[in-house]
């Protein structure tokens, strides 16, 4: 048997990041500790450097296939490399100040990011279910350990536990779901199981194996009624890296939802339809209705990732319809959804750090007044809850439209009624987003007038970047809307 | 000039934008220079639109002209497709007048928590939102500008408002996101089921809706009418605006009732009625049935308030009543009357919520028990506010009378297929209205302007009409008085535009 092929250009971006991941390793051993700092440039150089390969290889252009189809590096594979890769770098610019000054483990933790990091770009081109099942581990057990930071808080030791817990069962389910499919396909790569369904074999054995598989998924991305962890966990680790867990990771496991589905399974849309049409309805109307009622703004962004999640989940709920005209476009629309999803949480959560660390709270009244003493915090934070929630021309509207242009496109019974509890959610979701702007804008100042909310540099770059970023989408959405089609081209 | 026609409108649209990024530069502190800004930007807009009005070409106002269309979001074939017609034209110049005229009227008493930059910032936002949505041809286009001006009217009525503005602001913003989302789901079904598949209004338009079957284009209509309906606001969607209104400080309330509430009538005759014909022929009766429960609605609800500023709140929901009685007739007649009716309700609602904002100042109360013999007191004011009582109630000779006489009389003859025994009792119902409407009006009148002057308000010092009040105002009076004795300057721009639209739905009118 022959050497397997490597196409070391192709690999370049894991590459680089498992070399920063040792240099990190290496020089938080060598600092002194007051410069151990620094390794929060080195892991942010590491997300760049990084991200340098997957720019080329894009430019580029032909696809890269190896390991007899079980790592593809494509279009959509690069688009969701990047957006990893630019997200991490965020969370780094989020971290570097709270990290530092909260006395944690600095060296460790960034070793920790970048390799979940790792662990999302090998998602991304992952195209065989070991390969999948490989990259999720990577990805999400350094995020159990991170979550767990502030280890003198219970809270956080509780997000960690549950955390952990969930992600374990889920794992499991979710391999003894892939177990049978490959019982009965006989092999492990997406396209062969794809060639399988298309005999139509399998019959109920192979219904309970997709449910199972994506059962597993729908606890990663939090959808209801698997979405019990998310809140506590968020809540009790480290706000960074519940900006990261919430964009990221959450992105990890819809990129895996994505290239089961769209590649593996797609005969089978009467398996899998159903299941993710109500994982959908019920995400978005119980994330939402849950959200009206929170009075901690991670909470309320937790519920709201939840019901974004549900928003996320809408195209695949229509994707396989009639002559299958859908499928393109609801491929794209979700993948534009989580492009702009990410921008705009992470701004949210960015302006969140940067108003904790004056006012050590993330209870919305906490935010009253906000926009008397840090008018550039309130109206950037409102920047980002606007855009989640949808109004033009803040990038979020975008991402709503290309849900229900899929939905419309399918122009089923199911899939229109979807598309009604789409709207009628983006409605509900409106009134929390809006009363947290509503907190910063009418309330008076507290007493003591606020004083200035000073905003270190890196985290003012991470405000800065999604703020731009979001209103450059929402005015010329072809920006993000052509990533969405190029990354659909392959499939 | 050819360099003009092609930037017109997209001068006209995002000016304002230009002007808010450079009022979001000055710092705070320099109040003066951020007004002269806000007004030089207002001023600039304005200059573009009369430019407008002397190179338009009259006649040819059924065509678009100053067209703009250039490619926008490709991946979903949506074009930036701007133009202008003789529907548009009077929209667009009231827009650009009434927001120069409300940076004037602010110029010294910003409501409380004062920070002119930000008010002025927001309203700058706001033209464009409002200019754009006259202009664009394309849906979403059309449906990005339409709501741009829901976030700065939220803080506009949440910062500034009254007591109860959390309660008004996001009301007003709920309701109206819940039409505007269930009038993207009909954007995007209009879309796929037009052959080709294309968001342009005028593609569409020339489609009539071919190849859709009659349930589906019902349906579609449902899903605009509602998105349309809720902004006029029509009976009975009217819930948010008495609140919205009552709450909001007097600039948002002149904004709101002479432009906003039009974005929603326009919406009709620019898109619901020319792109889906056959379904509006079907959704006819039900809409000019909601109109005359609107008009008499709104005048019983009139006769039961206490506070000013809501009994003209009430008095826009039977106002718009008539203009939407005048869509429903889906006549040429009808619909120009209609257009009509806006423009005058915008000029005198405009200039009755100015009134009430000034009465507010002056006395700290808008309740009509407290207020009495503002003549005595403050002659002008009176005199101003008689005035525009008279318009408003469609006294001939004053701009009011020409949206709503004509709009009564062409719910007579409405148009082919159409129940003509139903319209006739519209015709009669909404008659009645205008009775009601002279009722509630005049009561007003008297409560406010005539009577001895209260014992509370006896020896204060009652200010008579200021200078910056008399430059706002002096236009919109002019207006009211001119388009009264000369409304053939607005039917002569609007006819051949609506006979285009009206020409689908056959003879009648």
């Amino acid at each position: 048997m022959p050497a397997p092929y490597f196409d070391y250009t192709a690999l370049l971006p894991e590459l680089i990041l498992t070399g920063a991941i040792v240099v990190v390793l290496v020089a938080d051993l060598l600092f002194e500790e007051r410069e151990k700092y620094q390794t929060s440039t080195l892991a942010g150089l590491g997300c760049l450097g990084a991200l340098v390969p997957v720019l080329y290889l894009a430019g580029n252009g032909h696809d890269r296939a190896m390991f007899g189809g079980a790592y593809v590096v494509d279009n959509y594979a690069l688009v969701m490399k990047a957006l990893f890769l630019v997200a991490g770098y965020i969370t780094v610019l989020l971290s570097a100040n709270y990290i530092e000054e909260g006395d944690y483990y600095q060296g460790e933790y960034y070793v920790l990011l970048l390799t979940a990091l790792l662990g999302m770009t090998v998602m991304a081109s992952a195209r065989d279910l070991l390969t999948i099942f490989v990259a999720l581990e990577t990805l999400s057990i350094p995020t159990y350990l991170l979550a767990g930071w502030r280890k003198h808080d219970a809270k956080s030791n509780e997000s960690s536990l549950k955390y952990y817990l969930m992600g374990v069962l889920s794992s499991a389910v979710m391999l003894y779901g892939m177990s049978i499919v490959y019982g009965l396909a006989g092999d492990t790569r997406l396209v062969e199981i794809a060639r399988y369904v298309s005999t139509g074999a399998g019959g109920h054995l192979f219904d309970v194996a997709i449910f199972f598989t994506l059962v597993g998924f729908a606890f990663k991305v939090s959808a209801v009624p698997f979405h019990f962890w998310a809140p506590d966990s968020y809540e009790g680790a480290p706000t960074p890296v519940t900006a990261f867990l919430s964009v990221a990771s959450k992105t990890g496991g819809f990129v895996a939802l994505l290239t089961l589905v769209y590649v593996g399974f797609f005969g089978r849309g009467d398996a899998w339809q159903p299941i993710l049409w109500v994982l959908a309805a019920a995400s978005m109307t119980v994330g939402n209705l849950i959200a009206l009622r929170q009075t901690n703004l991670v909470r309320m962004l937790a519920y709201s990732s939840i019901a974004q999640g549900g928003f996320m989940l809408v195209p695949f709920a229509v994707a396989n319809q009639g002559d299958g005209s859908a499928r393109p476009g609801a491929f794209s629309a979700t993948i534009v959804y989580l492009l702009i999803y990410a921008v705009m949480n992470l701004g949210a959560f960015a302006v969140l750090i940067a108003v904790a660390r004056k006012t050590r709270s993330a209870e919305i009244d906490s935010y009253a007044g906000l926009f008397n003493y840090a008018p550039a915090l309130a109206v950037t934070m409102s920047l980002f809850l606007f855009s989640l929630a949808g109004i033009p021309p803040l990038g979020g509207w975008y991402a709503k439209l290309v849900v229900f242009k899929a939905v419309i496109d399918a122009g089923t019974r199911q899939a229109v009624v979807l598309g009604v509890v789409a709207a009628v959610n983006s409605v509900i979701a409106l009134f929390y987003y809006a009363r947290v702007g509503g907190m910063m804008w009418f309330r008076p100042a507290p007493a003591d007038g606020g004083g200035s909310a000073p905003v270190p540099v890196a985290l003012g770059a991470a405000i800065a970047l999604p703020s731009v970023l979001i209103l450059a989408i929402g005015i010329y959405p072809n920006l993000f809307a052509r990533l969405g089609e190029l990354a659909t081209k392959g499939l | 000039m050819d360099w003009f026609d092609s930037w017109a409108l997209s001068l006209a649209a995002f000016i304002p934008i230009v002007g808010m990024a450079a009022v979001l530069a000055i710092p705070k502190a320099k109040e003066e220079l951020i007004k002269q800004v806000a007004l030089v930007t207002t001023a600039v807009t304005l200059a573009v639109g009369v430019i407008i009005l002397f190179r338009f070409d009259y006649d040819a106002a059924d065509k678009l002209q100053f067209s703009v269309n250039k490619s926008w979001i490709d991946v979903i074939s949506s074009r930036y497709h701007m133009g202008l017609d003789g529907i548009s034209l009077p929209l667009l110049i009231l827009t650009m007048g009434i927001t120069l005229l409300c940076v004037v009227y602010s110029w010294d008493h910003f409501p409380e928590p004062h920070n002119p930059k930000a008010f002025l910032a927001l309203l700058l936002v706001l033209e464009t939102g409002m200019i754009g949505t006259f202009l664009a041809e394309d849906l979403i286009l059309f449906f990005i500008f339409f709501e741009l001006v829901l976030l700065p009217m939220y803080f506009m009525i949440g910062v500034w408002g009254g007591p109860n503005r959390d309660y008004a602001s996001i009301k007003f913003f709920l309701f109206t996101l819940f039409g505007s989302a269930l009038m993207l789901l009909s954007f995007l079904a209009l879309f796929f089921k037009s052959d080709p598949h294309t968001f342009d209004i005028v593609t569409l338009s020339q489609l009539h809706g071919a190849g859709i079957t009659h349930g589906t284009q019902l349906l579609i209509f449902g899903g605009l009418f509602l998105g349309f309906a809720i902004k006029v606001p029509m009976f009975p969607f009217h819930t948010w605006l008495p609140d919205a209104h009552t709450e909001a400080p007097t600039v948002g309330s002149v904004i709101l009732a002479a432009v906003l509430l039009k974005l929603g009538t326009y919406g009709f005759i620019r898109i619901a009625l020319p792109v889906l014909p056959e379904a509006a022929r079907s959704w006819a009766p039900y809409i000019g049935l909601l109109a005359v429960i609107g008009i008499i609605y709104g005048a019983l609800g009139c006769l039961a308030q206490r506070d000013m500023k809501r009994l003209i709140a009430f008095s826009s929901v039977a106002h718009m009543g008539f203009v939407m009685l005048g869509i429903s007739t889906l006549t040429s007649f009808g619909i120009n009357a209609a257009i009509f009716g806006m423009v005058a309700h915008g000029l005198i609602t405009g200039m009755l919520f100015f009134l009430a904002g000034s009465v507010q100042e002056r006395f700290g109360t808008r309740e009509l028990k407290r207020l009495g013999g503002l003549l005595l007191q403050a002659p002008h004011l009176g005199w101003i506010l008689g005035f525009c009582s008279m318009a408003s109630l469609g006294l001939p000779g004053l701009a009011g009378f020409w949206g709503e006489f004509p709009a009564v009389l062409s719910s007579y003859q409405p148009a082919e297929g159409l129940n003509v025994a139903l319209f006739r009792g519209f015709m009669v119902t909404a008659a009645i209205g205008t009775v009601l409407a002279a009722g509630y009006l005049l009561w007003m009148l008297q409560r406010v302007a005539m009577g001895k002057i209260p014992e509370e308000w006896e020896n204060a010092h009652i200010h008579d009409v200021h200078v910056p009040e008399w430059i706002a105002w002096v236009p919109l009076l002019v207006l009211i008085l001119g388009l009264g004795v000369f409304p053939g300057a607005i039917f002569h721009v609007t006819d051949d535009a609506v006979q285009h639209v009206s020409k689908v739905f056959g003879a009648g009118g």
